[in-house]
C-alpha cells in the first residue's frame, strides 16, 4: 500500500494548478481495470479528479516524458517523481534533454510496485478487480472470494531490489523522505558471473532468443533519447528491424547496454515493459557493478552534472592490464 | 466426436509427430506460454494463449525470399526457398484460429504471395475451446465463439479428457491417423462445457465491447477525430502491439549484403515505426499520432472496407496486456467510438 493517497496527489495538483505555477499534469489515468495505467496530460481539476490514479500499479517512470513534453507545454509541467524517477530525471538534465525550467517536479514517496504477472500467479487469470488497501483484495471472475495477498510479495523485480527511497531531485517533496538503500540487487549478476562462459552464453541465449525486437525496452528507458536510433537508421549500415539470426537478437542488446553504460541508473523501465519477460536489468547492472569495481562506487543520476567515469578521464583510471587483477580482488 | 484421456494425450502427440512436425504451446522459461516442437517430454501448456502469436507459422517475423550472387558482370538468382514440409499446430484458440482467415484475404489474395501459401498448405490446424477466458479476452466483440473454434480439427479439454472433431478433409485425416488411441462418443461433455463457457462469456467485463461505429465507409467520420492526440499522447513508438498481434501483416522486404551477393529477406514491419513505408519523398506520417492512428483506422475501418465489412482484430487481448502504457484497442474504440455512435 502506498503512504500517500490519491487525494492528497489530486489536492496537490489542483493547487498548483489553480495558483498557476504549472498548467498542465503529468500523472497516471486510470484504465479499463485496475492494474492498467497510463501516462497523460491531465490539464484541469475535472479530468485529475475523474481519471487520476496512484496505486500499486503507477509503475510508469515520466522522466523521459518530459523530453517531449515540457518543449510543447505552454507553462510548466507538474511531473510526479517516485524515488527511482529521480535519478533518470537528473540524468536526463546532465545530458541536457530537457528544460528544467519547464518542469515543476513534486516528489513522492513509494513503497514498491506490484508486478501484475505475479498477482495472476497466484490468483490465477480473469482478475476482474484489485482494491489496493493495506493487503491488496483480487476478485477474479473463477474465485469464488477475493484472494488477500501482501504487496511486498508481488513487487515487480527492480522494487524487491530498489536502491533508494530517497529522492535525488524535486521542487517539493510530499511525505516523509526515505534513504538510499543497501540492495542485493548485484546478487544476480554474481550468479552469472560464478558461470562458465559456455554457461552464461546459454542463458544469454535462451533469454534474448525470445526477444520479438519490440524495441520496447529502447523505447521506454530514460537514457536512450538519441532522436534516430543507430537501429532505426537506414543510412547508419546497421539498421535491423528484425533479428535476422540469433547473432543480430544478441547484438542490439548488447550494443545498447553498452550505450547506456554509465548512464543507466538502472530504474528498471527495461524490464517492466519486455513483453517477453526478459531480464534485461542484468545486462544493465553487470556494466553498473563493474564500473563501480573498476571505478569507484558511481550512481548515474545522483547528482546532476556528474561525469560518468566511462567519459571521464583521470589519470587515476586503471590500465586495461588491470582489470583481471582488480575483478578478482573485489570479487 | 472422438475423445482420449488427458492421461494418453501424450501418446497421441507421439502418434501425430511421427507423421508431421507438431507445435503445441509450452510453459517457458520465464513461465509464459511458447509454440514448442514437440518432443518427448514437452508438456501441453494450461495456459490460455501464447504471448507470441501462431502467425509466425505462416508470416514467419523474418523469411529470405531470394539470394543473387555475383561474379564478374553476371548475377544468378537463386530461389531460397526450402521445400515446406508438413506440420501440426495444435492447441490453437478461437481468436488465433480467426487471425488467418484475416492474414488469408491479404496474402492470399491476387498476386497470391506464394511463401504463405505454400506454408498454409501444409499446416494443419488443431484449435482448442477455451474455458477460462482473460479478463483481457473480448473475441466475443467479433462473433468468435470460444466455445466452438474454428480449424480443422476443433478440440475440447475437460479435467480428465480431450474431445476432438474434425472439420475439414485435413482434419479427417488427421484425425484417422489417431483413431487407434482415440474412441468414438456422444456430444454430452462437449456441450455441457460449451454452456459453462457461454455462462462466463456474460461475464467478461469487456464483453459490452461493441464494432457498431465502425467499419468501411467511416474513414471521413473518425480521422479528423480530435481524439487522436489524446489517445496516442504518451504512445512510445514501439513495435510491441503489432509485433504480438495475431492480425498485424505489415512487413518490410530488404537486402542483405553477404560481402559476395545479396539476401533478399523480409521481416515484420510495425506502422508504429517511424521508417514504416518511407518513400523517395521521405515519410508520410510525420507524426507518433498519425502512426497511431493509422494502426486503429486500419483494423477497424480500412480493413473492413476492403474485405466485406469482416474487422482485423480478433480481441485476443494480447496488446491489452503487453502495450507499456497500458493504450490499446480497446480503449480506442470505446473513445473514438463512443464519442461518434
Ligand atoms: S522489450 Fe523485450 S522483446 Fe522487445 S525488443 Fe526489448 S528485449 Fe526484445
Ligand atoms: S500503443 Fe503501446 S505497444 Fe503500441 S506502439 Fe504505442 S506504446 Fe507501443
Ligand atoms: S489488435 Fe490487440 S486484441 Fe486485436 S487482434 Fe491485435 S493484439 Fe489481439
Ligand atoms: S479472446 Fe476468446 S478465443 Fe481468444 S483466448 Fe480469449 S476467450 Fe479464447
Amino acid at each position: 500500500m502506498q503512504t500517500i493517497t490519491r487525494d492528497q496527489l489530486i489536492e496537490k495538483a489542483v493547487s498548483l494548478l489553480a495558483d498557476g505555477t504549472v498548467s498542465c499534469v503529468l500523472g497516471w489515468q486510470k484504465g479499463e481495470f485496475d492494474y492498467d495505467v497510463t501516462p497523460v496530460l491531465f490539464k484541469n481539476a475535472d479530468e485529475l479528479k475523474a481519471n487520476f490514479v496512484w496505486n500499486d500499479f503507477c509503475g510508469a517512470n515520466f522522466s523521459k516524458y518530459l523530453v517531449t513534453k515540457a518543449e510543447k507545454a505552454t507553462g510548466k509541467v507538474l511531473v510526479f517523481l517516485k524515488p527511482c524517477d529521480t535519478y533518470s530525471f537528473n540524468q536526463l538534465l546532465t545530458e541536457h534533454r530537457f528544460n528544467r525550467e519547464k518542469v515543476y517536479a513534486v516528489g513522492i514517496p513509494c513503497e514498491g510496485m506490484v508486478d501484475v504477472a505475479k498477482v495472476k500467479a497466484i490468483c490465477g487469470d480473469g482478475i476482474v478487480s484489485i482494491d489496493c488497501g493495506e493487503k491488496l483484495s483480487v476478485t477474479t471472475l473463477y474465485g469464488d472470494e477475493p484472494t488477500v495477498i501482501d504487496a511486498k510479495d508481488v513487487l515487480a523485480e527492480r522494487c524487491i531490489n530498489c536502491k533508494s527511497k530517497k529522492h535525488v531531485a524535486y521542487d517539493e517533496l510530499l511525505g516523509e523522505e526515505g534513504e538510499v538503500i543497501a540492495s542485493d540487487r548485484f546478487d544476480e549478476v554474481a550468479k552469472l558471473e560464478a558461470m562458465t562462459p559456455d554457461e552464461r552464453f546459454a542463458f544469454w541465449q535462451g533469454e534474448l532468443s525470445r526477444c520479438i525486437r519490440c524495441n520496447a525496452c529502447r523505447d521506454a528507458c530514460p537514457a536512450c533519447t538519441c532522436e534516430k536510433c543507430v537501429f532505426d537508421n537506414p543510412k547508419s549500415g546497421v539498421e535491423n528491424k528484425s533479428p535476422a539470426n540469433s547473432f543480430e537478437e544478441k547484438m542490439f542488446h548488447i550494443i545498447r547496454a553498452f550505450h547506456v553504460a554509465g548512464r543507466c541508473t538502472d530504474c528498471g523501465e527495461c524490464s517492466r515493459v519486455c513483453p517477453q519477460n526478459i531480464p534485461l536489468h542484468l545486462l544493465n547492472r553487470k556494466f553498473i557493478k563493474d564500473i563501480n569495481c573498476f571505478y569507484g562506487e558511481y550512481q548515474a543520476g545522483a547528482e546532476v552534472g556528474s561525469r560518468a567515469p566511462l567519459v571521464d578521464y583521470t589519470t587515476d583510471d586503471l590500465e586495461p592490464g588491470e582489470v583481471f587483477d582488480r575483478r578478482d580482488n573485489n570479487a | 466426436m472422438r475423445k482420449c484421456s488427458l492421461n494418453s494425450i501424450n501418446s497421441v502427440f507421439a502418434e501425430i509427430a511421427k507423421a508431421a512436425t507438431l507445435y503445441l504451446p509450452v510453459d517457458g522459461k520465464d513461465g509464459s506460454a511458447v509454440y514448442t516442437k514437440w518432443e518427448e517430454g514437452k508438456v501441453w501448456s494450461n495456459a490460455l494463449n501464447t504471448v507470441r502469436s501462431p502467425k509466425d507459422f505462416f508470416f514467419p517475423q523474418t523469411e529470405n525470399l531470394m539470394a543473387f550472387k555475383t561474379a564478374g558482370k553476371n548475377i544468378e538468382i537463386i530461389d531460397t526457398r526450402s521445400e515446406s514440409e508438413d506440420f501440426v499446430i495444435f492447441g490453437v484458440r478461437a481468436c488465433d484460429v480467426k487471425s488467418f482467415e484475416i492474414l488469408d484475404r491479404v496474402f492470399l489474395s491476387e498476386p497470391v504471395d506464394t511463401f504463405y501459401a505454400a506454408r498454409r498448405a501444409h499446416g494443419v490446424i488443431v484449435s482448442v475451446a477455451c474455458t477460462k477466458p482473460s479478463e483481457t479476452c473480448f473475441c466475443g466483440t467479433f462473433g468468435i465463439n470460444p466455445a466452438e473454434p474454428a480449424g480443422d480439427i476443433s478440440a475440447w479439454k475437460t479435467e480428465t479428457e480431450v474431445f476432438f472433431r474434425a472439420n475439414t478433409e485435413k482434419g479427417v485425416a488427421l484425425l484417422s491417423k489417431i483413431e487407434g488411441l482415440t474412441e468414438e462418443c456422444t456430444d454430452e461433455a462437449v456441450d455441457a462445457q460449451k454452456e459453462k463457457i457461454s455462462a462466463i462469456m456474460k461475464k467478461l467485463p469487456l464483453k459490452d465491447v461493441t464494432t457498431d461505429a465502425f467499419g468501411g465507409g467511416k474513414t471521413m467520420d473518425y480521422f479528423n477525430s480530435p481524439a487522436w492526440d489524446e489517445l496516442s499522447q504518451s504512445c512510445l513508438g514501439c513495435g510491441t502491439c503489432t509485433f504480438v498481434c495475431p492480425t498485424c501483416q505489415c512487413y518490410d522486404i530488404k537486402d542483405f549484403n553477404t560481402g559476395k551477393g545479396v539476401i533478399r529477406y523480409r521481416c515484420w514491419d510495425s506502422c508504429m515505426y517511424s521508417e514504416f513505408t518511407r518513400m523517395a519523398h521521405g515519410n508520410n506520417r510525420l507524426s507518433q499520432k498519425e502512426r497511431f492512428r493509422q494502426r486503429f483506422m486500419h483494423k477497424l475501418v480500412y480493413y473492413p472496407e476492403n474485405n466485406d465489412g469482416l474487422f482485423s482484430c480478433v480481441g485476443c487481448g494480447r496488446c491489452l496486456a503487453k502495450c507499456p502504457i497500458s493504450m490499446n484497442i480497446v480503449k480506442v474504440m470505446k473513445k473514438i467510438g463512443g464519442e461518434n455512435k
